[in-house]
């Protein structure tokens, strides 16, 4: 059974000038066990998704499915399996973090001891236990996170669903979010993660929808998707311009293909059929013609160039401040 | 951790008494953790007590006798509690910004707990912030006839502090930030508490403004309070606000409820839209 599908998800966010269409028909499967990261810029409808299959939101139109409920119809029923950790650490910062533990473990209906313990165990696992009597306040903005996440895993869901979990991070917290993040995929949690780093989805996700404007617009492995932009290529960056011709012709011979060249940066491309056979058949004939190069190299394609092949624009950081304007909720 | 859950939550949507005592203790953890709030709630209301009764005190002739400071404070203890809706709606709208009510509903719990906590623990919030108060009047002079006139002046306090929490939750879901909050509240709050005969008697006000002092509930609740506890308590007219203030009130409260308990809670509600 799929843990979460949605099927064609409508949001409109209407105000008294504008209505903006946060999701536009959003379809969505995530299997049980694996890991999907909702991969887009700010403003693309990532944490309205959220929202909706964490039931803080309801849809005004399409359908949803979480753990096999119905997001409209059994939110109570969703709640009791889920663990939901938000953009925005929602930890309260004037208790300390056993006490925000405790106190969401006995929401969640745990018996006080009970709740007890696994704020306990959680907060061994995350490293907090030498924090646990301080107030959040006082807290790292790293460890903030952390005991967010914990908070979700008091009830221990089955499913976890995560929403830009490593945004404003410092890149050493971000990778040991990361790993912990890993820990719980290995364990065997259902994870459904929204980011808008190219790189964490192709470090943590199975499977990668891209989404855009309200819609998916992509999905599949890293690899598919970055196969859908063509493969291997070659850069030369070529020192003297009037060595251009005669390099021009060279790499149209090795690779079978006319290459590409910019004029601003002397860089010259070339599809690499032959992978790394290409280039070192590249760099001995340009050696030959003694024709100076200030760098070459075998690039494969980056979910960035995905993104921007699929979506026409660049990704993330470009268009967060245009999306910024449509509110954060979007 | 995947191993099967030996912690299976008990089914239905959590214990309505359950939850909302849970929050209400997480609102009361809070308080002695950020004194400055409780601290200056205090503080003002000192003010107040010192100002009128220093500064205009001696100017202010009650109209058949008696001394300022017992006409005063139970004025000061009204506008205390109808200020008491501030705290209600600042700690709404913090919650709201700070992602805390997402976390609240992203939990199998009761859905109302949320709610009654606040109001509950808001009411014991200010029973704490009454007794320092009552304990300064006692030193600048303000007597009560008995202690159980004393304890059935309190009651009403806490149950006009109840009404007005409803009214806190209301306008804090209403406005987007705190700084909003502080801005409405003060707005609306000011005139309830000033044209009314907390400070002055309501029989010096214009004409036309008088029976507004006089129905005003703070204005009801003072007079309640100076009847139950013996102080100065000059009527304004032989309407029900001045014969029966302690029923006005009590009327009002209910309103108050009436009104507002609906609004909020529909208010929560539709945050999921």
């Amino acid at each position: 059974m799929d843990a979460i599908t949605a099927e064609g998800l409508v949001k409109v966010y209407k105000s008294r000038k504008s209505e903006v269409r946060a999701l536009d028909g959003l379809d969505l499967t995530v299997g049980e066990g694996t890991v999907l990261g909702l991969l887009g810029p700010n403003g693309a409808g990532k944490t309205t998704a959220v929202r909706i299959l964490a039931t803080l939101l309801k849809p005004d139109g399409g359908r949803a499915t979480v753990a096999g409920f119905d997001v409209v119809r059994e939110p109570d029923a969703i709640r009791r399996v889920i663990g939901l950790s938000g953009q925005y650490a929602a930890v309260d910062e004037n208790l300390t973090g056993s006490e925000n533990l405790w106190l969401f473990g006995r929401l969640y209906q745990l018996s006080s001891p009970e709740a007890k313990r696994r704020a306990d165990e959680l907060l061994e696992q995350f490293d907090l236990v030498d924090a646990r009597d301080r107030v959040v306040k006082t807290y790292s903005g790293g460890m903030r996170r952390r005991l967010d996440l914990a908070s979700a895993l008091i009830g221990r869901p089955r499913l976890l669903i995560l929403d830009e979990p490593t945004t404003g991070l410092d890149p050493r917290s971000r990778l040991g979010m990361w790993d912990v993040i890993r820990g719980l995929v290995r364990e065997g949690v259902t994870l459904l993660l929204t980011t808008q780093y190219l790189e964490e989805a192709d470090e943590l996700a199975n499977t990668i929808a891209v989404v855009d404007h309200g819609k998916i617009i992509a999905s599949g492995t890293a690899d598919e998707l970055k196969s859908q932009v063509g493969g291997e290529r070659i850069e030369v960056v070529i020192r003297d311009r009037d060595a251009i011709v005669k390099a021009r012709e060279l790499l149209a011979r090795d690779s079978g293909e006319e290459p590409t060249f910019d004029e601003h940066t002397r860089k010259l491309t070339v599809p690499a059929h032959g992978g790394a056979q290409t280039l070192v058949q590249i760099v001995r004939d340009l050696d030959e013609a003694s024709i100076h190069i200030d760098d070459i190299g075998l690039r494969r394609p980056t979910l960035d160039d995905v993104f921007l092949a699929l979506t026409g624009h660049a990704s993330a950081e470009e268009l967060a401040n245009e999306a910024a304007a449509l509110g954060r909720t979007a | 951790m995947t191993a099967p859950s030996t912690t299976a939550p008990r089914s239905g949507a959590g214990n309505a008494i359950t939850d909302g005592l849970l929050v209400g203790w997480r609102n009361l953890k809070r308080i002695p953790r950020i004194p400055e709030l409780a601290i200056f709630a205090i503080l003002q209301s000192i003010m107040f007590v010192l100002l009128f009764v220093f500064v205009f005190g001696g100017a202010i002739q009650i109209p058949g006798g008696g001394d300022y400071t017992p006409f005063l404070m139970p004025g000061i203890f009204a506008q205390t509690i109808v200020f008491a809706a501030a705290t209600t709606a600042i700690g709404m709208t913090d919650d709201v910004n700070k992602g805390i009510i997402d976390r609240f509903r992203s939990l199998p719990m009761s859905r109302s707990a949320v709610l009654t906590g606040r109001t509950f623990s808001d009411v014991i919030y200010n029973a704490g912030i009454l007794v320092v108060l009552m304990v300064t009047g006692f030193v600048v002079g303000w007597r009560v006839e008995s202690i159980p006139a004393l304890a059935a002046g309190f009651l009403l306090l806490l149950f006009f502090a109840y009404g007005m929490a409803w009214l806190g939750v209301w306008l804090g879901l209403m406005v987007p930030t705190v700084e909003v909050a502080q801005q409405v509240i003060f707005t609306v709050l000011f005139p309830i508490t000033f044209i009314s005969n907390v400070f002055v008697p309501a029989s010096t006000l214009p004409s036309w403004l008088q029976p507004v002092a006089e129905w005003n509930p703070t204005s009801t609740l003072t007079a309640a309070l100076r009847e139950l506890w013996g102080n100065p308590n000059p009527p304004v007219s032989n309407s029900l606000a001045s014969t029966e203030p302690a029923l006005v009130t009590i009327l009002w409260v209910v309103v108050f409820i009436v009104i507002f308990a609906p609004l909020g809670t529909r208010r929560y509600r539709s945050m999921s839209r």
